[in-house]
């Protein structure tokens, strides 16, 4: 028990002293691997809580998919970062004060919240005790949930092509295939049948 | 004994790191985006420690759905800001408003 009260202190600490370096970084790649390190250490506290799936899946998504995104865009673009910093001191009273309010109000509610009694009056899905949480986790999603699923899949599909819509860029100059101007060439249109004369020149 | 409450107040202090990274990064829209990640992260630690303690696996589940919109949204808005910043030379948010049609 000591060790997972251990490990829990440990991921937790991390993870918000490494989203506290993804916000104040000078530098955006540093942030960036900031923000990996905090998705490491949120993975390790849903390992914590018995929640493999989404652990796996938030390191595969966020940091194998999401966070290398941010890290090519960052080294990408050629952006003054002390440009952008500017107005970071004079933000940050304001933007302080917002997030102590918040913070209190959120502690607050929650202690108000822990003195009542946590019950559910019905399980949607109960957790099984003998499967896997994977395979739990699949039953559920394949069968009660099929076209959330399906919805999802679709989401991450018009993203995808909305991202490669935005971003494409057709050039000027390059000698590119056009099948539809291919398949619509007809003999007629590209050959000439001629009486050709003896002794006179071809006219091209 | 770590309780459900531990959870909870580790994913509020993430919350509120997001939108203190917001407001003072105003400026940097790239940290923007990274902020909004922090706050969607903070949502899903608390949608898997509920599902974990009430023992309802649905939780887990839509846990799953807030992952594939946060990866969603970080493609659509990191490619916005590839043609911003190739129309413009400059990603500084303080004149977003010149794109409105």
């Amino acid at each position: 028990m000591t060790v997972q009260v251990f490990a829990f202190y440990l991921f937790a600490s991390i993870v918000v002293a490494s989203a506290a370096m993804v916000i104040l970084a000078r530098n955006p790649v540093h942030s960036v691997l900031w923000l990996i390190l905090a998705f490491f250490n949120a993975a390790g506290l849903m390992v914590l809580l018995g929640a493999e799936f989404v652990a796996m899946l938030l390191v595969i998504v966020y940091v194998g998919a999401v966070a290398v995104l941010f890290l090519f865009v960052v080294m990408m673009l050629d952006i003054d970062f002390a440009e952008l910093r500017a107005g970071f001191v004079s933000y940050f009273p304001l933007g302080g004060a917002i997030a102590l309010v918040l913070l209190v109000e959120l502690v607050l509610g929650i202690a108000v919240w822990q003195a009542g009694e946590l019950t559910l009056a019905q399980r949607v899905a109960p957790t099984p005790d003998s499967t896997p949480n994977i395979e739990a986790i699949g039953q559920l999603l394949y069968t009660r949930y099929i076209f959330v699923f399906e919805a999802a899949g679709l989401i991450l599909l018009v993203a995808m092509i909305g991202a490669i819509v935005l971003t494409h860029r057709g050039r000027d100059g390059v000698r590119s295939q056009n099948v539809g101007k291919q398949v619509r060439r007809r003999p007629e249109d590209a050959i000439r049948n001629v009486d050709q004369p003896v002794g006179q020149g071809v006219e091209l | 004994m770590i309780g459900l409450a531990h959870y909870i107040v580790v994913s509020a202090i993430l919350f509120v790191l997001g939108v203190l990274g917001i407001f003072i990064n105003r400026k940097n829209i790239i940290v923007i985006l990274m902020a909004i990640e922090l706050i969607l992260l903070a949502v899903n630690i608390n949608l898997v420690a509920f599902s974990a303690f009430l023992g309802d696996l649905v939780g887990q589940v839509f846990a799953m759905f807030v992952l594939t919109v946060a990866a969603g949204e970080a493609a659509i808005g990191l490619a916005i800001l590839v043609i911003y910043f190739r129309q413009r030379g400059t990603i500084a948010v303080d004149d977003v408003n010149q794109m409105k049609g």
